[in-house]
Parts: structure tokens; sequence; C-alpha cells
């Protein structure tokens, strides 16, 4: 299971709609096994395209260089499907590459209706998993 | 001295779960080389008949190994080799 910030979440929508139609990418991190997305990170996405996406690797190396040294992983990689459903494609599960993430998938295909839903990718099986969103106190 | 190699957490099955590792060589393949004889299978996953993997980023020090040459980048001792799987994927 997820558990998200509406907050968070609604950062990784707006990014989303903001990249609209190519494809947005990024990290939510946060304490090494605490399994809590905590930091936002919008990462570009170096194919700039509408089906595919692709960290910028000096951005990565520095992205994950800055989290080992905060002693965080990322607990999301999000991206978004621009004309499909959220749900991980072939490409997607081929590169999956953090068996420990949730991946989040956002589609935009539709102007008035997001879709969010939260995976596991693990040795190329995929399982959704509830998504529990918290409301700031 | 020798070179160290940052190992991402889906290829420490390879490192017996070691964050990092030493090897060396002249060249980033002679360093894939040795260390493969240490750490068997770990070659495979970064390098295939091509050249480096497309979706597996290398970097010397700062630089994406790309840049530098790829496979016949020269790394010397004191050197940090970090490996980073690409994130990548989309809905082609």
């Amino acid at each position: 299971m997820l558990t998200i910030a509406a907050g968070l979440r609604d950062q990784i929508v707006a990014h989303a709609r903001a990249d609209h139609p190519d494809e947005a990418c990024g990290v939510i991190a946060g304490p090494a096994g605490s399994d809590r997305p905590q930091r936002f990170i919008q990462m570009l996405n170096a194919e700039r395209s509408p089906t595919f996406y692709r960290f910028d690797s000096l951005e990565q190396l520095r992205v994950w260089r800055e989290m080992d040294d905060r002693d965080e992983e990322p607990v999301v990689i999000y991206h978004s499907h621009t004309a499909t459903e959220a749900y991980p494609s072939r490409t997607d599960i081929s590169y999956a590459s953090e068996p420990g993430a949730h991946y989040v998938l956002v589609s935009t295909r539709a102007e008035n209706a997001d879709e969010f839903r939260s995976f596991k990718i693990i040795d190329g099986v995929v399982s959704e998993e509830p998504v529990t969103v918290t409301s700031p106190e | 001295m020798a070179i160290e190699v940052r190992i991402p957490t889906i290829l420490r099955t390879y490192t017996d779960g070691a964050k990092s590792v030493e090897g060396t060589g002249g060249t980033l393949d002679e360093l894939f080389a040795d260390l493969d004889a240490r750490h068997g299978g770990l070659r495979d996953r970064l390098v295939d008949d091509a050249g480096l993997r497309r979706f597996v980023n290398v970097y010397l020090n700062d630089e994406d190994v790309r840049f530098l040459g790829g496979l016949g980048a020269p790394v010397h001792d004191g050197d940090t080799v970090t490996v980073l799987p690409a994130v990548a994927g989309g809905a082609a």
C-alpha cells in the first residue's frame, strides 16, 4: 500500500498536467526503510516525448547522491502517460529497476479526471496496490 | 590503491549485498572484466555485444562515461565508478 500526503499527490498531478502532452517524471524521496514519501523532486524527461521518459543521467546522479547523503531512498518513482491508462506498459516493466519503490502512474488523457495509481514492479511482475491519501493535520 | 565501484541495490545480488566493491584495470572494460572474476555475472548486466547496456548509466567520478569514450574510457587508482540503472519507461 502507498500512503502519500495530499500535497505530494497534487504536486505529481500538477507536474504531469504542466508537461502534457509529453510525459513527466520524478521521484519522491523518503527516509531509508520508512516507506514514507516526503521530498518531492521533479526530474527532467531527457526524451521530451509523449510516449517515453528517461531521467537525465547527470541529474539522476546528482539526485541519487543527494538521497544517499541524506539517508533517503526513492520511495516513489512517478511518471505520466498522456494518451493511455495509468497502468505500467511493457516498456515500464522492462526498465523497472527499483524493486523497493512504489511506481506511481498518472494519466492525463482526460482533461477533467486524474487517474493516479500505484504499483510494485518486481522481477517483471506488476502488482497494483491501494493508495491512501492523507490530509494535512 | 584501487578503483571503487558503487553498486546499485538491484545488482547487489552479485556482490553479496555489498554497496561498493573494488577493482583494477586501465580502462572501464578491463575494470569490469576484473570485477567479473570475483563477482560472476556482474559484467553481463552492464555490457552487451554492442558495448555498455543502453539502460545502465555508468559514471566515472562525476561524468557519464558515454561522454568519455564508453568502455574504452581510461580509469585510474582512486577513481570512483558509479553504476545506476536508468530510470526510464513510457507508454510506447
